[in-house]
């Protein structure tokens, strides 16, 4: 791992989506700054060069959901494994959900792990914090407090609130202080018990179902809510159409919201649950082909404006039992830009849109100035081969958590290089990793 | 998807290595199953013959639901094939301590188990297990959660052979809580397989899948027209909890619209037979007068319940022991 020193990247095609910029340029790194794009400036000596001909240069990635699991579950992953696969998955900032134990819910949990986090130094981490105590959804958290300590945003996780009147007060106080509150909607009682998406395939599975509505009746209450208070409000792992097009239509009626998706869901579908395949149970559940082309509508069209990994590693012991009695979730920090890529190779999203979607949409969300290359930025910067073709073996993977439905998926497009700070975090070359 | 059931279920001469689920399984693998329990199935007066077939087996009967019946029948058949048979009662034992249900069932292979007959109270656990369980080793699934109970099913269709023949011309009503159903689920897969004309879903919509038709079955609300004509009804159990999910108001309501009476039954076909899995709601589901009556076939069913977990046990275990053999020939 070098130091922060004067670094040229040669020769890439530089793509930086919030300046409208597609080029092929050199870009020069001076300390933890992007001192310039094209030539080399005066007097700069670089310490390294990086050739980066045939590879898109970009801002590094941000990742707006990822479970680091420390503190709490660290049988699952810790902050130092699950940084290094960002860095390998070319991702320079991740938001960790506040569903830690205990959550973060108070500054010293967040301080422990902006501490761990700042020891590493392999990605910025930031939080959300917990938005109720405990995020058990009755008492309020001292919202205030995580905001001085550093909290980006607020959320309660994926427990959404039963009780209205608590999140219509939860909203009235965060945009007290311009805090940017992210809902996971769902309707508990709707769910119930269910653990795949309600449908042809959990029908004959006989696999308790999660009807669309319990999402879109929860939108539905949320964007009035979000409307009452003048919140804003991020929705969180989107999973159907409807719930597509009424944040789409919220968001033309000027009301402050934004939505995400996970990426695996922009891949998969009720289908492959098929065969109580535990490595697809996800919350929210793979939904219909058509919800999987209303959200790839939606990304493509601005509805969505960030697509995340929604990462949720697991030990393998998680995902070895009867269906519904595993764990939910997707080790995502590495497919990320992968699956983000296939939906260019697919014709649904142009380069610059795709990564437009990882780093200025989600930049944007927290209003973060990070996600875009002028000059005097920050220097994350995530380098990778457009032309790279590449089979995933999970067994391969830097995250502690192995728990992905896409291995032996080939990929084309890899991340050679990533810059953190101005420095090299993970340099294709030195990985030990097939 | 049927593939994978297949993958899983069948060997490469497609012949039947576990018995998890009707899906996938084609018609002439479940007429092979009603032929091998018609071998075993007692004649009327004479007591089922024990056979040497599995001799040195040993079957564990691994049920982590509460069954007297299922279980009992499972280690009666495996009895009369010459098997060991061992209980594990979950509920009372390791899983109750902490154990996870793959330690489980490591322990009880390292115990030399031929074959686990699983029920779970959760949808694809027989499938799991199967997936985990050492080659030479069969499950046999006696019931997960909502999905499967792939050999009550089974002796169902040998019930309705028994008395009707052929499965062609039938009609068949499945009336009550299919939504919840393992038993339900199975049987349409089977009827269908079997080729039967139609068959039919009666219930309240709380009760019925929202993708029935897609499961390929006719859906009616209303009894009386639903078993006009039919040749067939299949009565299921009403689980009590139905009524606190709010899926019914009461027992008495479900009984004025879906409790089936001598009267209701005159619509179906004068030779009408009259299922139930059991145990049943006398009152709920159906009135004593017809569980009693000259149509029903519930204890019939019952004492097939036998012949075909004998019949599905063995041709696991043959092929089993066919591939063992294989292996164990000099080169």
């Amino acid at each position: 791992m070098s130091h922060p020193g004067n670094i040229s990247i040669t020769g890439g095609r530089l793509i930086d989506p919030a300046n409208g910029i597609d080029e092929i340029s050199d870009l020069h790194i001076s300390g933890e700054q992007v001192l310039a794009i094209g030539d080399l400036p005066p007097g700069f000596e670089p310490d390294t060069t990086i050739d980066a001909s045939g590879k898109v240069v970009c801002p590094g990635l941000i990742d707006l959901a990822a479970n680091l699991r420390e503190p709490g579950q660290e049988n699952k992953a810790t902050i130092a494994s699950e940084t290094v696969a960002a860095a390998r998955g070319g991702i320079t900032t991740l938001i960790c959900s506040p569903d830690t134990d205990p959550a973060i819910d108070t500054p010293a949990v967040w301080e422990l792990i902006r501490r761990r986090a700042k020891a590493c130094a392999q990605a910025r981490v930031l939080a959300c914090g917990a938005l109720t105590e405990g995020l058990g959804g009755e008492h309020l958290s001292e919202m205030a407090a995580l905001q001085a300590a550093g909290c980006v945003a607020v959320g309660n996780a994926n427990r959404p609130l039963a009780n209205t009147l608590v999140e219509r007060r939860a909203l009235e106080y965060a945009a007290t202080f311009g805090l940017t509150v992210f809902l996971r909607s769902q309707d508990p009682h709707l769910k119930s018990d269910g653990c795949a998406h309600e449908g042809a395939v959990a029908a004959r599975l006989g696999l308790p179902g999660i009807p669309s509505a319990a999402e879109s009746v929860a939108v539905a209450r949320d964007l009035a809510l979000a409307e009452h208070t003048g919140a804003r409000v991020h929705f969180r792992s989107l999973s159907t159409a409807a719930a597509a097009t009424m944040v789409g239509e919220a968001k033309h009626g000027q009301l402050l919201v934004s939505a995400d998706v996970a990426a695996h869901q922009l891949h998969l579908t009720e289908m492959d649950v098929d065969g109580f395949d535990s490595l697809c149970h996800v919350d929210p559940p793979l939904r219909t082909l058509g919800d999987r082309e209303a959200l790839r509508r939606a990304v493509a069209d601005g509805s969505i404006g960030v697509i995340c990994s929604d990462h949720q590693p697991h030990e393998e012991d998680a995902k070895q039992a009867p269906f519904p009695e595993t764990a939910p979730g997707i080790s995502g920090l590495e497919t990320l830009l992968p699956l983000t890529l296939r939906l260019v190779d697919e014709g649904v999203l142009d380069l610059a849109t795709a990564i437009a979607r990882l780093t200025v949409g989600p930049a944007g969300v927290l209003g973060l100035p990070l996600g875009e290359l002028g000059r005097g930025r920050t220097a994350d910067i995530c380098i990778f081969d457009p032309a790279a073709v590449w089979t995933l073996d999970p067994a391969g993977m830097a995250s502690a958590g192995r728990n992905t439905p896409f291995a032996g998926w080939e990929f084309r497009g890899r991340v050679t290089h990533t810059l953190f700070n101005g420095r090299v975090v993970y340099d294709h070359t030195q990985d030990p990793r097939p | 998807m049927a593939n994978q059931n297949q993958d899983l279920q069948l060997d490469d001469q497609g012949r039947l290595r576990h018995f998890l689920t009707i899906d996938g399984l084609g018609r002439d693998l479940l007429t092979e199953i009603l032929d091998t329990a018609e071998s075993f199935a007692s004649l009327p007066g004479r007591p089922v013959k024990k056979v040497p077939l599995l001799r040195g087996k040993i079957i564990t009967n691994l049920f982590f639901e509460n069954s007297t019946r299922t279980r009992t029948t499972f280690e009666l058949a495996a009895k009369l094939l010459s098997a060991d048979v061992i209980n594990f009662n979950v509920s009372v034992s390791a899983t109750s301590k902490g154990e996870t249900l793959l330690d489980t069932l490591r322990n009880l292979e390292a115990m030399h188990t031929d074959m686990f007959v699983v029920r779970h109270a959760q949808s694809g656990a027989a499938h799991f297990i199967a997936g985990q369980a050492a080659p030479g080793v069969s499950v046999v699934n006696a019931g997960d959660g909502q999905h499967a109970h792939p050999t009550q099913a089974m002796l169902d269709m040998f019930t309705i052979r028994k008395h009707k023949g052929d499965f062609t011309p039938l009609r068949v009503a499945i009336v009550g809580d299919v939504l919840h159903s393992r038993v339900a689920r199975s049987q349409i897969l089977a009827l269908n397989t079997l080729g039967v004309t139609e068959v039919r879903v009666i219930g309240p919509r709380t009760l019925l899948p929202g993708e029935a038709r897609a499961m390929g079955v006719h859906v009616y609300h209303n009894l009386e027209d639903g078993v006009r004509d039919v040749d067939v009804v299949i009565m299921l159990r009403l689980q009590n909890e139905r009524m606190k999910g709010a899926l019914l108001p009461s027992q008495h309501e479900y009984f004025q619209l879906y409790g089936l009476t001598d009267e209701r039954l005159e619509n179906a076909r004068p030779d009408a037979i009259v299922m139930h899995p059991g145990p049943i709601n006398r009152g709920v589901e159906m009135d004593s007068a017809v569980a009693d009556g000259p149509r029903s076939v519930i204890l019939q069913q019952v004492s097939y319940g036998i012949a075909i977990r004998m019949a599905v046990m063995s041709m696991a275990m043959q092929v089993r022991t066919a591939a063992a053999s294989k292996e164990e020939a000099p080169a």
